[in-house]
């Protein structure tokens, strides 16, 4: 178990310091000059800017420049939405709302969506079945700006029952519609998914066993199911991670969240390459963190991978 | 020979499947009888309805199965006197609470798969004594061990700890066969369960099967397609074709006097080390009917090379041939042409009654 | 009963055994167990009528979708025959905007946006866009995942090793990171939305493929045809292509909606085709800083992207029921 924890986290640092060069290559490598307002510059004013950020250096030696800094906590500065700020500010000062409004989506989804999974799997050919389908086919097609769009406009507009937009004076209830729109792709992923799991577990050998042993159901379905079940849906948590990610950019701009988010969607917007760097590389990171978590308590509940060639 | 008790009694059983392609008739009007203490084998080729009787015997239902008529009366000593159940009328609730586990067991096809990966073999043990039995933990572990034992798995107190992925194919038969046998039940039910092992192992878990019906006194219903494995552990053999019997009797009486050609064909078909290798084995041509269209007559009839006009007709009755041999083929009507089987065949019993013999008759 | 009947047959009757299980053949079945399912029948026909008016509707509308008639902004819908009815008549807030704008002779179906443009036929020139960016991705990922997966798969060993790595790696950056950084590099275009969506999207398909190779790869069919002598090429595309073709159309359709989702997301950040182009994601972001007051901008093309994706999804769960029913695990 220890060996297998190390190994992944290993493999984890090494794919975190693969990633970070291949993104900094990439942007790096790409012509022209990162400042915006170039055409007004004169070729010495541009040379001389570039000497002050150091970017008159080679790539590689940049590179390890950059990283050298990363490890002090430094990401660069930004260059154009506010010029010469540390973008570690930047980026701390927002990943408080982004990371409370992630996961009170991703735990709200999840509870919720193994709630409907497992009462459709459980009554199935009913009306709680064909509710968790139909739920579950919206949330996994329509994109949460659809969502977004329809609870501001009745939620937030015609009832007035939340904030529209965002409101620093009272962030919690200002999250609440943004975590709503968020969860619903994962309340539908994980309906989905529990139920065909737990049915394909219900349909197998050893819960036929397990039956033939007459043990009532509810002690069947609480000590054989659903820990099996539970096993599984583990694994489809990793891309549902993924996609709270990508949902999170849509509602913080649907919403105006000052958070993560929306400052990538800025940076991008304003071509500023240190800010976008930075936080493709948060991104990154939180995503393969969430995948050495996922692989770690797959580890500890699964004695098949807990117990293999200790 | 003492009075036989008879402990399971089945009657007419019709059952059926919805399909995409219409009702399949898996098992048309099937009787069988068994009896306190005996081994009832049921062989067959695949989808002969085999698996399909036991299950409605162990109440494991599928959504598109219909049953169409037919009993299965059970009786077992409820604590209380000795009790007479329909399994087919009680509810599925009594079916699980009362009488699986506790009088009827089963063992399953693939010990890969029957095992639950999450659980230790200790607890998946323990399960069924604590409720059944009304154990405790530590009692239940106790005989837990003692069953593990009694199955020839050695260390068994370490392996109660053990999770099935670290066990070998033998040893989870072993584990499942504890299982079932854990809260002494009166019916045991083993659906090929040596099929998915390998050669060596398949004649230990036979031998420990056969063992502990002996020493428990249980019957037991086996399931197979290999006549060898009938042969080693039956007492009585029923022969299933389309989903009805067609022919049962004593193992001696199937395997010395087959009457039916069916049965002629699956003797014939079996390999055997002793016989003479110019002898080609034998095949029963073409395939099984298709059970989605309506069969008149006799369902073998297209495969038999010995068949009659009026097997294309009418449906042959059972025909008594002695107080417990009965075979269903119009051959025995005595209006019938007088038909013998194969001289191949003739010969292979000689060989093998020969072979009974000299092994002291047993 | 007849005695006579008792004598040995002598007729041939051992055909119709043998022909009684013909009539199922796979094709059938897939047909059968396909359009059993209500959903997927309903979807098709979604998926064509809007597949229909993308093509027919530009062309019939008088209007161009870059059109800019900035006297007849924000008109609100108004279409023929309906307006009797009381809806769809042009008015908001009980006013006729079109006899306020004195543009009683003109029909904009789906309303006009804040430039004057009208919104039903830049919402069909949208939906083109949407499924040529989806629908030239995802060949692309096919061409590239089918051809990497059955190498990997094939060839096994260090290549197949080498291979994965390259895959893992890719796998392991955020698909969304990815394409948005290939956009900020080479500025978005339709061509480069294109790249940039095919860059991550044959992962999954290569994934597959290589899964389905490996399994068939050691099968008696395909050492028979290699006992045989037939070339690595020949038991590739023989051999192992033929049978993975099943998963490969349902990874397929599966990623259709994904594309389309990806574009609309990317539109949505403000990385979407350039203005004048209208695609349904940058309709979505265009109306939205007016979704409160006029709502009818933004709900056409979610609409239409909303039909689309369902559409697009439920097909594909029939399909993959159909082709492939232990996947369904029912």
């Amino acid at each position: 178990m220890k060996k297998y924890v190390l190994k992944r986290a290993a493999i984890s640092v090494i794919t975190v310091f693969v990633i970070l060069f291949l993104l900094f290559m990439l942007l790096n490598l790409m012509p022209g000059s990162p400042f915006n307002n170039q055409e007004k510059l004169s070729p010495e004013q541009i040379q001389q800017m570039k000497e002050f950020y150091g970017l008159d250096k080679p790539v590689l030696q940049r590179f390890f420049i950059y990283l050298w800094n990363m490890l002090h906590g430094d990401f660069g500065v930004s260059y154009n939405i506010q010029v010469n700020m540390p973008i570690s500010d930047m980026v701390f000062s927002r990943l408080g709302v982004t990371l409370a409004i992630g996961l009170q989506a991703g735990i709200l989804g999840t509870l919720i969506g193994l709630m409907l999974g497992i009462v459709a799997a459980l009554h199935r050919r009913t009306v709680w079945d064909s509710l968790t389908t139909v739920i579950s086919v919206l949330g996994v097609s329509l994109p949460s700006f659809v969502f977004a769009l329809l609870l501001s406009y009745f939620l937030g507009f015609k009832y007035r029952l939340f904030p529209l937009l965002y409101n620093s004076a009272m962030p919690l209830v200002s999250t609440v519609l943004p975590t709503i729109a968020l969860s619903m792709f994962t309340i539908a992923s994980v309906a989905r998914y529990t139920r065909t799991e737990m049915i394909s577990v219900m349909a197998s050998d050893y819960m036929m066993l397990a039956e033939s042993k007459g043990l009532p159901r509810t002690k069947l379905i609480v000590s054989h199911v659903l820990r099996n079940t539970m096993i599984s849906v583990i694994t489809v948590l990793v891309p549902l991670l993924v996609n709270l990610m990508t949902g999170s950019l849509v509602v913080e701009k649907a919403f105006s969240v000052p958070g993560l988010g929306s400052l990538y969607i800025t940076a991008i917007q304003s071509n500023d390459y240190n800010v976008v760097l930075a936080i493709s590389f948060i991104y990154s990171v939180m995503f393969i963190a969430a995948m050495l978590l996922v692989d770690i308590l797959y580890g500890i509940i699964d004695p098949r991978i807990r117990l293999a060639k200790e | 020979m003492s009075e036989r008790k008879q402990i399971l009694k089945i009657r007419d059983l019709s059952v059926s499947f919805h399909t995409a392609n219409g009702l399949v008739r898996a098992v048309r009007g099937l009787n069988m009888d068994v009896y306190k203490g005996e081994t009832v084998a049921i062989v067959g080729e695949s989808g002969s309805g085999k698996s399909v009787t036991v299950k409605e015997v162990m109440g494991i239902h599928t959504p598109n199965e219909v049953i169409e008529g037919g009993s299965i009366a059970f009786t077992y000593d409820s604590g209380s006197g000795e009790k007479t159940v329909d399994l087919l009328t009680i509810s599925p609730h009594f079916m699980q609470n009362q009488l699986k586990g506790k009088h009827i067991a089963m063992v399953f096809q693939d010990p890969m798969t029957s095992l639950d990966p999450t659980m230790t073999i200790g607890k998946q043990l323990m399960e069924g004594m604590m409720l059944h039995l009304h154990l405790s933990r530590k009692e239940a572990a106790g005989r837990a061990v003692e069953l593990l034992q009694m199955v020839g798995i050695s260390d068994p107190e370490k392996r109660l700890k053990n999770y099935p992925h670290q066990l070998s194919g033998g040893m989870r038969q072993r584990v499942v066969i504890a299982i079932a046998l854990s809260c002494d039940p009166d019916l045991l039910i083993c659906d090929e369960p040596t099929t998915a092992l390998d050669v060596t192992i398949q004649a230990r878990i036979l031998q420990l099967i056969m063992d502990l019906q002996k020493k428990f006194n249980i019957s037991v219903i086996f399931i197979t397609h290999n006549l060898g494995v009938v042969a080693k552990v039956a007492d009585y053999v029923n022969v299933m074709y389309a989903g009805k019997i067609i022919e049962t009797g004593r193992t001696e009486d199937v395997f010395f006097d087959p009457r039916h050609p069916y049965t002629w064909g699956l003797l014939s078909s079996m390999p055997d080390l002793s016989g003479n290798k110019e002898d080609r084995l034998y095949t029963i041509q073409g395939n099984p009917p298709n059970l989605l269209n309506e069969i008149k007559g006799d369902a073998f009839a297209p495969r038999n090379p010995y068949a009659l006009e009026i097997d294309f007709e009418e449906e042959p009755p059972m025909f008594k041939i002695n107080s417990h041999h009965q075979a269903a083929t119009w051959l025995l009507d005595p209006r019938s042409p007088k038909v013998e089987m194969p001289d191949q065949l003739r010969r292979r019993i000689e060989i093998m009654k020969r072979e009974d013999a000299s092994n002291g008759g047993n | 009963m007849d005695d006579s009947k008792f004598c040995l047959c002598t007729k041939e009757h051992t055909e119709e055994a043998e022909k009684e299980y013909a009539n199922n053949s796979y094709a059938k079945e897939a047909l059968y167990h396909f359009v059993a399912n209500k959903g997927a029948v309903i979807s098709v026909f979604v998926i064509v009528i809007i597949i229909l008016l993308a093509i027919i509707a530009p062309i019939l509308s008088p209007y161009s979708y870059k059109d800019v008639q900035s006297q007849f902004s924000n008109l609100p819908p108004r279409i023929p025959g309906l307006e009797q009815l009381g809806v769809f008549n042009g008015c908001r807030d009980g006013v006729n905007v079109y006899a306020q704008k004195s543009a009683l002779n003109q029909y904009h179906f789906f309303g006009t946006d804040n430039l004057g443009r009208d919104i039903w036929t830049r919402v069909w020139c949208g939906t083109r866009i949407s499924l040529l960016i989806a629908g030239a991705a995802v060949l692309i990922d096919v061409f590239i995942g089918v051809i990497y997966g059955l190498v990997s798969g094939y060839f096994g060993g260090k290549t197949d090793i080498i291979m994965q790595r390259i895959t893992e790696v890719l796998s392991s950056l955020p698909q969304l990171v990815i394409v948005t950084l290939m956009l900020v590099v080479m500025k978005p275009g339709l061509t480069n939305i294109i790249i940039a969506l095919m860059i991550t999207g044959w992962i999954n398909m290569s994934r597959i493929v290589r899964a389905q190779v490996l399994k068939y790869k050691n099968q008696e069919f395909v050492l028979a045809a290699r006992t045989l002598g037939v070339s690595n090429r020949g038991i590739i595309f023989k051999e192992i292509l033929p049978n993975t073709l099943g998963q490969i159309i349902i990874t397929f359709m599966f990623s259709i909606p994904n594309a389309i989702f990806l574009e609309a997301f990317l539109a949505f950040v403000g990385l979407g085709v350039p203005a004048p182009i209208a695609s349904l994601g940058s309709m979505i972001n265009d109306g939205y800083k007016s979704a409160m007051t006029y709502p009818y901008m933004v709900m056409a093309p979610v609409v239409v992207l909303a039909l689309l994706m369902l559409g697009f999804n439920l097909f594909s769960d029939g399909l993959r029921d159909a082709i492939d029913p232990q996947m369904k695990q029912t």
